[in-house]
């Protein structure tokens, strides 16, 4: 639940354990109390939730994601042709 | 592969062009389903997530939402809420808390109306800003009402864990952290003889988003295995919803009945164990109430162990915090609402004695709750 | 309505709306408060009259201060009904203790920005309060000024007009958000405080068919579209992609779980132009460095009258509403 959003972690402060991360240019401190040790690195993206990382975002998985998603959209562009084209040729006005 | 930006993390999930993609895709699938299905989506996040971007608009008629328990606010007792406003009635007491609790009202009001009478109330964005507020204060006693499911409840600890190493003396706790599977498994199979949990229409569920990563998809294990109902735990960005939405419809078709992870990105089977060992270092589970609308929900909440009873506020101050159930209003129908087998608007209270200003049941509390989302979309749903 | 007041009621959405009609509209019963302009026409319609009190915290914040915002606020709403500000007057209230230095500064800017608005300030009162009555200070203003151009008002929005917004929105909210301390944020963000006096009466100049301004101060653009709604009994279609909203001011909502719409601002203004001069309007605003990126954001209809409706680029709606309880961060 809750609203947690991804950031990316541009500053790491281990003595106080906190990180400091960005979410589109707003930059807030968060604590790594909830992380092991060494787990976070700078330019990784986090899900931040009420002042504290809560876990790293996996990058290969999001850019499979995206992946599929343009996959979905090149097919149905594909389907989309295929169907005006079949529609053209159906067409009783032609030539006429 | 290209690089990822923090832009492709938004945009990316939000892209409209895939939405309506997504939406041909599952309005394609759902032509061959064998019979309409009902999808249940846990989490407050999720409702809001498909009210804001008008997900059901784009949803064939043979799949419908029931909208979950909505914010672990909202389905807390009156009496619950008035320990709150108790606490903060108390001389020299400062409570603390997190934005959700301020409209809620209890039977004694609000902790807005509290602080208009006086009462020292904080809302804060972390529970670590609580450290602050106890420095500046150090004749005070700052009590932490803590909210909040599973996402939330680790951060709890995280400040309890702080307090304890650091010997902050002037901080006490009061607990109202909630879990996910036990409701989900009340709404389907309950406990409670004198419910009708059988007729119950949910057929689906979608996971919850930051729950799940705090958990991982583990806690879903016996939803597909022991009740046959598939689990999706799905993002909350609209492209993540509509994803999970498909990938339940083509279980339905394939005859398959599983836990899938949509939010692959973010949530795994295990989750952050770390955050699931400062729970359990802390808290033990608990019936900690019933919950509003539903009843008894067992096991469904944590309280600190005994071993950390001086850190206890509902402990400490047991003597005059309220223990006599509070009953909801006689006509209220959201036990059946959250279990489908009714309709917000086959209240009899619905809009009239019950609206979002003065909510008379947990579904209007809650501005995620399914009757709060009927009165505000009412005529823009389906 | 509740015993006691309330935060809320001052939150300039529903519950403010409530407080405002239930009590003083109630007691003050008459034509010209009725109207409900940003600024009263009196004297025939020759004046414009308004007031306005500002209690902000912090007092200091990025891109102005509270006496910048305690002229331009009250200038706004008289440019608003297209008046040019003339004559104000600044009644302050002060904590015991509070700096003389910081006075000094705001007095300072609050005379940069009169110069800006060729006004003056010809009466005023000052007291001071013993420590704790007040939060530092709070001013009020009020201020007088000459309407150029007759008929403009909130009531008489109608289907041949669209709507435009003069700037990317929220900064104000967001900005005073970010700086207040508990939330330990820092970036980039920075008031739109500013006065609007001379883009409204450029607008004049060039003879724009102007049927309604208002800025979108408390409650935010949500606010004001919802009131232009229920006054002139229309239907408001907003295009949601068309809303400019700077990347840091979209942070803040991401991070906090607000929406761009219910923040406030202080230097933006919402218009409703006939048709056929929107483009006029907006090539007048895109001269000036604070309406650079005006835009066009909605429609009048009748679909949904006395509703605002927002338009997504998926091909889905839902209401937009005015906004209600404190602007508090989310968890859930």
């Amino acid at each position: 639940m809750c609203l947690s959003i991804p950031s990316k972690v541009i500053k790491l402060d281990l003595e106080r354990n906190v990180a400091t991360v960005d979410t589109m240019g707003v930059k807030r401190e968060a604590g790594l109390e909830l992380m092991e040790e060494g787990d976070v690195k700078l330019g990784d993206y986090v899900l931040l939730h009420i002042g504290f990382i809560m876990n790293k975002i996996d990058e290969e998985d999001a850019l499979e994601s995206l992946n599929v998603y343009k996959e979905i959209l090149e097919k149905l562009d594909e389907q989309e042709r295929q169907e005006l084209i079949e529609k053209d040729d159906n067409c009783q006005n032609r030539g006429k | 592969m290209a690089d990822l930006t923090l832009k492709d993390l938004y945009d990316g999930f939000r892209n409209p062009n895939v939405i309506k993609g997504l939406t041909k895709l599952i309005n394609e699938e759902a032509k061959k389903l064998p019979h309409s299905i009902n999808i249940m989506e846990v989490c407050g996040g999720h409702t809001h997530s498909i009210m804001k971007f008008g997900l059901l608009q784009l949803l064939p008629q043979n799949i419908n939402f029931i909208h979950g328990p909505g914010c672990p606010v909202c389905i807390m007792p009156k009496e619950r809420i008035d320990h709150a406003y108790i606490l903060s009635m108390q001389k020299d007491v400062i409570l603390v808390t997190l934005g959700d609790m301020i409209k809620v009202p209890g039977s004694l009001g609000s902790l807005q109306d509290a602080r208009a009478n006086g009462a020292d109330v904080r809302f804060v964005y972390s529970p670590l800003d609580t450290l602050k507020i106890a420095k500046e204060n150090p004749n005070k006693k700052i009590i932490f009402f803590a909210i909040g499911f599973e996402t939330t409840t680790p951060m709890t600890t995280a400040l309890i864990d702080v307090v304890l190493k650091r010997r902050f003396k002037n901080i006490l706790f009061h607990i109202n952290h909630v879990t996910v599977p036990e409701v989900m498994i009340e709404l389907i199979d309950s406990r409670d003889e004198h419910v009708d949990s059988y007729n119950n229409r949910i057929d689906a569920f979608l996971g919850p988003s930051h729950v799940s990563v705090i958990t991982g998809s583990k806690i879903y294990e016996q939803f597909p295995t022991k009740y046959h109902r598939p689990v999706v735990v799905a993002g909350f960005e609209p492209v993540d919803v509509m994803e999970a939405i498909l990938m339940i419809v083509r279980q339905f078709n394939e005859g398959r009945c599983e836990l899938e992870i949509e939010y692959k990105r973010s949530v795994s089977y295990d989750g952050n164990l770390k955050a699931q060992a400062l729970i359990e270092n802390y808290f033990e589970k608990t019936d900690l109430f019933k919950w509003r609308g539903l009843g008894n929900v067992p096991d469904s909440g944590y309280h600190l162990r005994p071993e950390f009873s001086d850190i206890d506020a509902e402990k400490i101050y047991a003597n005059i915090l309220p223990r006599k159930e509070i009953e909801d209003h006689k006509l209220c129908i959201c036990g059946d609402i959250l279990r489908g087998m009714a309709k917000p608007d086959e209240c009899t209270i619905f809009g009239k004695a019950c609206k979002p200003q003065s909510p008379l049941g947990s579904c209007m509390v809650s501005s995620e709750g399914a009757c709060a989302a009927y009165y505000k979309y009412g005529n823009l749903l389906k | 309505m509740n015993k006691q007041i309330t935060l809320a009621m001052g939150n300039g959405g529903e519950e403010n709306n409530e407080l405002i009609s239930k009590i003083f509209y109630k007691a003050f019963k008459n034509d010209i408060l009725e109207k409900s302009e940003d600024a009263a026409v009196i004297h025939g319609g020759a004046l414009a009259f308004s007031t306005d009190s500002f209690t902000v915290s912090p007092l200091f914040f990025p891109g102005a201060d509270i006496g910048k915002l305690a002229i331009c606020g009250t200038c706004n709403d008289l440019a608003m009904m297209s008046a040019k500000p003339k004559y104000l007057t600044c009644s302050v209230i002060i904590e015991e203790g509070f700096s003389t230095r910081e006075l000094e500064k705001i007095v300072r800017s609050m005379k940069k920005e009169l110069e800006n608005n060729n006004a003056i300030v010809v009466s005023g009162d000052t007291k001071v309060v013993p420590r704790g009555s007040v939060d530092k200070i709070f001013i009020n203003t009020t201020g007088i000024g000459e309407i150029q151009k007759e008929g403009i008002s909130s009531n008489n929005i109608s289907q041949d007009d669209v709507i435009l917004v003069s700037r990317d929105i929220g900064c104000h909210g967001a900005t005073i958000f970010a700086a207040r301390e508990g939330i330990e944020l820092s970036s980039n963000l920075k008031s739109d405080c500013a006065s609007l006096t001379h883009q409204v009466q450029a607008l004049i100049e060039a003879d724009v068919q102007i049927t309604a301004l208002r800025d979108a101060t408390r409650g935010g653009v949500s606010a004001v579209l919802n009131e232009w709604a229920k006054q002139s009994n229309i239907s408001i279609e907003v295009d949601e992609k068309s809303i400019p909203v700077s990347t840091e001011v979209e942070g803040i909502c991401e991070m906090l779980g607000f929406e761009a719409t219910n923040l406030a601002n202080e230097g933006t203004f919402v218009l409703a132009i006939k048709k056929e001069d929107a483009q006029k309007a907006l090539d007048v605003l895109h001269k000036f460095e604070n309406s650079s990126n005006a835009v066009k954001i909605a429609d009048v209809n009748d679909e949904y009258v006395g509703r605002v409706v927002l338009m997504s680029p998926h091909g889905t709606k839902r209401f937009l509403d005015t906004p209600t309880g404190e602007l508090l961060p989310r968890i859930c």
